[in-house]
């Protein structure tokens, strides 16, 4: 049966693009609130394996064991109203491969977000999930012949169950923390990427993470192994609606890098201003791996992220690039963590933030050298453009250096502001002040957009522009 | 006789720090100049006589304020001169007037065709196709003697002083002002960079183009034949003349003018 029910919008006056939103229609919907029920429907909806049941109520109870981090913004952080929340929400009854399957109101969405015109000019594969569920998803046909496999986190622990029992939540386990401890408990959909050994993925996969619900909590799991020498570009991006009311996106992300494979992994994060952002991303380096988290994260409410690689075998490298926009009532507490597990190994950290109207954009990174990784390098640059009187920025930098021998560590931040020669230069050229704030804006995180492939760059400086808008007094 | 494009008023300006406006600085004390259409003034002056400033003044930097006179250009719609001061920069680059930097910004990020397309979209109102931008680029950084690399770097980053100059005359030209205010742009060049950036000038020297040549030096006036030359000291404009000015000065220096100033 098919439930629908009417909302009327409640928009904020603002220029968030994606905050629109469609009715809201589901197959099912969990009661409000977080139980032991609630998670054991969860899994009986889904026909889980006992494994994966007990998983859920053992990481249950350590979500209610947990205390709420002691760090970063504790008022944000504890007005989260658990009790609101939504943890369940299945809106249609299956997943389809071809969009005009999709119901129409879904599909429009997703049209408006671009993602069928992407998948057709550049993507090897999409998968669009909506609330909890995916509702699309599609890889190209040579992909999958390669034994390429690219799917749903619960299609694959239904038809791959033994390759997921092995690696899930090896790198990320409940106990890490409360917010991965509360996903492993409720988590639905997200993405599963196998990649053979030997086997270069040459167009990037896609997931596309949508909330339409008010209330809503999104707990994706991703996991990605990329097999020896093998090489794979994953994007994610996620909008939702404007609601007056907190919704929660609560993610855990796991990649394993074996040796000599190549991960990179790229978000482009633009949640509307009432969405907790509160997600685990982790990676495994082994021998010659290689790992990038390139991150982006523009809205939500309060964002705290700090992808991390751990660099387990010699010569293995990570690389974090990441850029946080936060405007009027925003926090980004971004970061990044690389812990230098071997000798040998590399890292690079590149962070640029940019705060508005009383934003606050922090940067929170650790690096930790273990005993016996001799030889290690890492490169931490920050660096911060503030763009009025009223918002600020922390660089937070933690170093655990347990090994001397042969190892490099360079750290450099600085904090700066759009610089008025700039300003009249590209003025005195006949560009209005808008349009300079905005090329020197662009200019400013250009490091990390050269990173992202074209079609996302143009779109992250149409966003940040967007943003500027009407910044110039 | 040609009509006058560019007035200046008895202008005085001064500078103040940000944010801070209890502690101006004056620099220009009632500057008088008249430029006609097409042509070429030199204004020379020693160090700290507020040559910069005047042409900072003159494209409208926030960080002088007119503190008396005024500054007028020509509008070529209705044949009048019309104040600029309560122009922005923009506006006042879009109705014609180009300053060239002596040490221009850097913009790290910002890629030079990027930047350069804007800036013609903007001066000229009007859009330009990519295709039409390119072959426009193309030709002028040729004659510029520009190698193809420039187009790939970022707004002056990392560019030596000789390269920033090129940069500068490169944007001169494309943006065909009616009146070129060039601050210093002979410093810090050698002599092959100097002739380049000469020959750059020269190719726009045209009956609707004025120009204003700041320098400190005769060297560049070798290159470039003014029509008047003023002579700036302590934020007033102390001589007004010919080209013969510029050998008396190689001869004796600002301090007899100067001297000849008080005297009056």
């Amino acid at each position: 049966m098919e439930t629908t029910k009417k909302e009327k919008a409640v928009f904020k006056k603002d220029d968030y693009k994606y905050g629109f939103h469609d009715p809201e229609k589901f197959i099912y919907k969990a009661e409000k609130g977080l139980n032991e029920e609630v998670v054991r429907n969860i899994s009986l909806m889904k026909k889980e394996p006992a494994w994966m049941l007990e998983f859920r109520l053992r990481s249950l109870r350590l979500f209610f064991e947990k205390p709420m981090p002691n760090w970063g913004n504790q008022k944000a952080l504890n007005g989260i109203k658990f009790d609101d929340i939504y943890y369940y929400l299945k809106p249609t009854s299956g997943q389809e491969k071809n969009w005009d399957d999709v119901p129409e109101d879904i599909k429009n969405t997703f049209n408006k977000l671009g993602i069928p015109e992407a998948e057709q000019k550049f993507l090897g594969g999409v998968t669009a999930q909506y609330e909890s569920e995916v509702v699309y998803h599609s890889i190209r046909e040579d992909l999958e012949k390669l034994g390429v496999i690219f799917t749903d986190m619960d299609t694959a622990l239904r038809e791959h169950s033994e390759i997921v029992r092995k690696y899930f939540s090896l790198i990320i386990p409940p106990e890490d923390n409360k917010f991965a401890a509360l996903n492993s408990a409720v988590w639905s959909g997200g993405s599963f990427i196998y990649v053979p050994p030997e086997t270069n993925v040459s167009i990037p996969l896609q997931a596309y993470f949508r909330i339409n619900a008010q209330n809503m909590g999104q707990f994706e799991r991703t996991l990605i192994i990329a097999d020896k020498n093998s090489k794979v570009h994953y994007i994610e991006g996620c909008t939702a609606p404007t609601y007056s009311t907190d919704s929660l996106h609560s993610a855990v992300v796991e990649l394993i890098a074996h040796e000599g494979a190549t991960i990179r992994y790229s978000t482009i994060q633009n949640w509307s201003n009432n969405v907790y952002n509160l997600v685990t991303k982790r990676a495994v380096a082994e021998k010659n791996a290689r790992v990038e988290w390139v991150d982006g994260n523009i809205g939500s409410k309060l964002t705290m992220k700090y992808p991390a690689v751990y660099l387990k075998g010699e010569g293995a490298h990570g690389e974090i690039l990441s850029i946080a926009y936060a405007g009027k009532g925003q926090h980004q507490d971004a970061g990044a963590k690389i812990i230098h597990a071997a000798p040998n190994t590399t890292s690079n950290i590149l962070s640029k933030s940019l705060a508005k109207d009383g934003g606050c954009a922090s940067y929170r990174g650790l690096i930790k050298i273990e005993k016996n990784a001799t030889n290690c390098r890492s490169n931490i640059q920050c660096d911060a453009l503030m763009l009025d009187n009223k918002s600020s920025s922390d660089t937070i930098p933690y170093m655990h250096i347990n090994e001397e021998q042969g190892v490099k560590i360079h750290h450099e931040a600085t904090v700066s502001k759009v610089d008025e020669e700039m300003l009249f230069y590209l003025n005195s050229r006949g560009i209005t002040e808008d349009d300079a704030k905005g090329m020197i804006i662009n200019g400013f995180i250009e490091p990390f957009t050269r990173e992202l492939p074209m079609e996302y760059a143009v779109e992250l400086n149409r966003l940040i522009q967007l943003e500027m808008e009407g910044a110039v007094g | 006789m040609s009509e006058t494009i560019l007035k200046i008023e008895n202008l005085s300006a001064q500078f103040i720090t940000k944010g801070d406006t209890s502690n101006p600085i004056s620099i220009l004390k009632g500057v008088d100049l008249e430029i006609k259409k097409g042509a070429t003034h030199a204004i020379m002056g020693p160090n700290g006589s507020g040559k910069s400033t005047l042409s900072s003044v003159l494209m409208g930097h926030p960080s002088y304020q007119i503190t008396g006179g005024d500054i007028k250009l020509l509008n070529n719609e209705t044949g009048k001169l019309e104040s600029i001061i309560n122009l922005k920069p923009d506006e006042r680059a879009r109705k014609g007037l180009f300053m060239s930097f002596q040490s221009p910004v850097a913009i790290p990020g910002l890629p030079v065709p990027l930047f350069l397309r804007n800036s013609i979209q903007a001066i000229r109102n009007g859009d330009i196709t990519p295709k039409e931008f390119r072959k426009e680029l193309k030709s002028t950084m040729e004659e510029l003697q520009m190698k193809d690399e420039f187009t790939k770097r970022y707004l002056n980053e990392g560019f030596s002083g000789g390269e920033k100059k090129r940069m500068e005359i490169l944007q001169l030209k494309l943006a065909k002002p009616r009146v070129a205010i060039l601050d210093e742009i002979d410093s810090g060049l050698d002599i092959d960079a100097l002739r380049m950036v000469s020959d750059g000038i020269n190719s726009l020297v045209d009956h609707n183009r004025s120009f204003i040549l700041i320098t400190h030096y005769k060297r560049l006036l070798d290159y470039i034949k003014p029509d008047h030359v003023h002579i700036l000291a302590s934020g007033k404009i102390i001589r007004n003349g010919g080209s013969e000015l510029v050998d008396i000065l190689e001869k004796e220096g600002y301090d007899s003018f100067i001297k000849e100033s008080q005297v009056a």
